[in-house]
């Protein structure tokens, strides 16, 4: 998920050029409180406008609470952006409070009633000890993400390279998404130029479980791409266990083995995450699974 | 001595130039040492003036410049200065290149004293008031190559040349750096003053740096050089070059290097031995840094790099990656610097460059060759010339040899710079011919010149999405929209030559805004 400023038209103008899954555009901490219009009123029209094809289109809205925030969803939500990303979200109120917006919205200009998406991200020490309803609170909801900038401050310490600060909202935001069967998005990486700090980073997120990376640049693209496809040795493997099973489907046969081993249902699950990567990356076509 | 009768030779009438006995009062023995001759005999002129009096310059003749000194150049103010003050009149300027730093020759050419210019580009306000008609006489424009070619078929006649050199002894010998008394003032390769100095009449060196005789390497041999005038200076160290060329950070010029890249791999030139030249615009320099990943994996190492050379080609060439390297023009210092310390970085003049008149010229040599581009058309016709307000704002440079030549001619350009599309119907001004662009690679996508279906082809497998060109400028004007057309007078202000003298296009005076 890249983010992309919302009083920046130069970048909003070409973003979907970038390989990326999809794209956040924030009308909130990027914009200064004096361009929260102008953000609004571009976003609205680059929505509206240009073709960004199949990517997933983000918004990140200002706290619905306030004016700002609910100038933003009247527009973001007739835009048709896909998700709206509640930001600095603490209590399981200020989910259902933004959903509550949304339906009243789409019911006000005649959208399908859950049209619109949610995700919530987590910045504060009661947003993560609460994360576990927050992740239910909501039908709309499809991911949390935890945002660390916020987390971190309020903790009362700083990033370190290691993240090790990060762990317990890194683990807590994970097992809450797992529990509520939603995405878990791993925060920013802001040293744009420390490629290798953030390959760390990436691989780290990606050991824990997390599904992706919030990104702020282009050039960090490439790097979680490569992280999180699978490698041929992993897709060979998850191949030939998928192969295994239709095999022992065929013969009717209850206990099915690989090599020896036997095949149970985590592992069989395990195989088509990694095929359902592969494919997301185009690292695997549907001749090689033939 | 014997008494010898030449008529007794037997077939002394075939023996051509036979025909006079040795006389002891033609011989000319010298006993000073090379040092007196050095301090006595030499070609050291005590001033410009007195230079350019020895020359015999007279009104109505063509006098040339480099630009190896960019925008660092003092060397083609000062003498135009010079030849005000003496009071010359009506001279056709030859340079090889004119950049912003040389707007003082708009006074010179309202006062009649240049009345004409040829040039491969030029930029900046000198550039902006012949666009907007500041002379009678159009500007030709011609290639690096064309501009080789035209000198040494006589089309283009040089009478004084008038060239900067960071270093030359008392003879002459000049280079762009020094290994005797390195001031600190350097700009690497000599190129195309080289050409200048074999076929001009008179050649004027000029120097702040006269370094003991023989100035070994040289750029330019003393055999073709007349005189020498110490100045003050050449020109300013930071305009001539800076450090080192950066890599990009833009990251869309990066996507479209990383597809260049890929496009190179998939085109069949990709094989150990291959030879590449690279532009320095941002996407075609960080093509370099992708290239150097598929070739360290493949193990393919390239024969040479070709042209302009920066510092990114010179740190593959020190890992060994290029073997050689053929540099008429150094870009940065990492380059100058090699070009002095690296064995097989050698330098080469416009000629050997690209003329497509000479016995044999390196860009024929070329296999891929990185370009970019102001705009591009559906015809795959490039301008690097005029802007979309049709001022004139680039430089040809190697663009139409580099294209002719190279097994493979990749133009690397985004699809949209601001408002301004850069594929279109019609470029402003072609200056590189459609039927030698190959392959277009822009932040949206590939497209290839239908003439190369075996390049089509390759593509394909290679997976690579290609796109027709005329859906890469309908996307453009999707996003940008249709402009306005650019209104001109009828006045030709520019002639765009061809690399054989032809002219490829014209350029026309554009409408102040002032006149509608």
């Amino acid at each position: 998920m890249m983010f992309v400023p919302g009083n920046n038209p130069g970048m909003i103008k070409d973003a979907y050029i970038y390989n990326c899954d999809s794209l956040m555009f924030d009308l909130e901490d990027s914009v200064s409180i004096t361009e929260k219009d102008a953000a609004r009123s571009l976003v609205f029209h680059a929505l509206t406008t240009i073709d960004y094809g199949e990517k997933e289109i983000v918004v990140r809205v200002n706290d619905p609470e306030t004016d700002t925030g609910i100038a933003d969803l009247e527009a973001m939500v007739r835009a048709h952006a896909d998700v709206i990303r509640l930001p600095k979200t603490a209590t399981v109120h200020d989910v259902t409070f933004c959903d509550e917006q949304i339906t009243r919205i789409e019911k006000a200009i005649g959208m399908k009633a859950g049209t619109t998406h949610m995700m919530a991200a987590i910045e504060s020490a009661e947003g993560v000890l609460n994360a576990r309803d927050i992740a239910k609170a909501s039908k709309r909801l499809i991911g949390i993400a935890l945002g660390a900038e916020d987390y971190v401050t309020d903790l009362k310490t700083n990033r370190s390279p290691e993240g090790t600060e990060l762990f317990f909202a890194r683990c807590m935001i994970l097992q809450a998404a797992r529990a509520a069967g939603i995405a878990a998005l791993d925060t920013v990486y802001s040293d744009v130029n420390n490629e290798e700090g953030f390959i760390a980073e990436v691989k780290l997120i990606k050991q824990l479980g997390f599904d992706g990376k919030s990104i702020i640049n282009p050039r960090q693209i490439k790097p979680v791409i490569d992280v999180f496809t699978p490698t041929q040795k992993e897709i060979d493997k998850s191949l030939a266990i998928m192969a295994a099973i239709e095999e022992a489907h065929k013969k009717g046969s209850g206990v099915i083995s690989l090599n020896g081993k036997m095949i149970d249902k985590p592992v069989v699950m395990r195989a088509e995450r990694v095929l359902h990567l592969a494919r997301a990356a185009k690292v695997l076509g549907q001749e090689a699974e033939k | 001595m014997k008494k010898i009768d030449i008529a007794s030779i037997p077939h002394v009438s075939e023996l051509e130039g036979i025909k006079k006995v040795f006389d002891e009062s033609d011989v000319y023995k010298d006993y000073k040492t090379c040092r007196e001759r050095e301090q006595s005999e030499n070609k050291i002129v005590p001033s410009l003036e007195e230079a350019i009096r020895r020359s015999g310059l007279k009104d109505g003749m063509t006098i040339s410049f480099h630009h190896h000194f960019r925008d660092g150049d003092f060397v083609l103010n000062m003498v135009m200065d010079t030849i005000d003050r003496m009071g010359f009149k009506n001279l056709t300027l030859a340079a090889s290149s004119l950049t912003t730093i040389h707007e003082p020759l708009i006074e010179h050419i309202k006062n009649g004293v240049i009345h004409r210019i040829e040039t491969s580009g030029m930029r900046g306000e000198l550039a902006e008031q012949v666009s907007r008609g500041l002379m009678d006489v159009p500007v030709v424009f011609r290639s690096h190559g064309g501009r080789a070619a035209a000198i040494e078929s006589g089309l283009l006649k040089i009478d004084v040349a008038f060239l900067g050199a960071p270093s030359c002894d008392a003879f002459g010998n000049a280079n762009g750096y020094s290994r005797d008394n390195d001031t600190g003032v350097i700009c690497g390769s000599m190129g195309y003053a080289k050409t200048d100095a074999q076929y001009a009449d008179k050649v004027i060196i000029l120097t702040d740096n006269i370094v003991p005789y023989p100035n070994v390497p040289f750029g330019i041999p003393e055999s073709d050089v007349d005189y020498v005038v110490k100045v003050d200076k050449i020109g300013d160290p930071a305009g001539i070059m800076s450090g080192a060329t950066r890599f990009t950070k833009n990251p869309k010029e990066l996507m479209i290097a990383e597809t260049a890249s890929d496009v190179i791999e998939a085109s069949g030139c990709f094989e150990d031995g291959f030879s590449i030249q690279m532009g320095t615009g941002g996407a075609s320099l960080a093509t370099a840094r992708f290239l150097r990943e598929k070739m360290l994996k493949k193990n393919i190492k390239a024969r040479f790099a070709l042209g302009g050379i920066t510092g990114q080609i010179v740190q593959l060439h020190e890992e060994g990656l290029i073997k050689k390297i053929l540099d008429v023009q150094s870009f940065d210092l990492d380059a100058a610097k090699s070009l002095k310390d690296n064995r097989f970085h050698q330098q080469i003049s416009a000629s050997y460059y690209a003329s497509p008149n000479n016995k044999g010229t390196a860009a024929n040599q070329l296999d891929i060759v990185i370009l970019s581009a102001l705009e591009v058309d559906t015809d795959f016709n490039v301008n690097v010339l005029t802007g979309s307000d049709g001022v004139i704002r680039g430089a040809i440079g190697g663009h139409q040899d580099t294209a002719a030549g190279a097994a493979v001619t990749i133009i690397t350009c985004p699809l949209t710079r601001g408002r301004i599309a850069t594929i279109v119907d019609h470029v402003n001004t072609i200056v590189t011919p459609g039927s030698t662009i190959d392959v277009v690679v822009t932040d949206q996508g590939v497209a290839v010149n239908p003439r190369r279906t075996d390049l089509k082809t390759l593509l394909s497998k290679a997976g690579i999405h290609l796109v027709p060109i005329e859906e890469l400028k309908e996307k453009a004007m999707r996003i940008v929209g249709e402009p306005a057309p650019i209104e001109y007078t009828d006045k030709v202000v520019g002639v765009v030559t061809y690399r054989n003298s032809s002219v490829i296009d014209l350029i026309y005076q554009v409408k102040d805004s002032a006149e509608e």
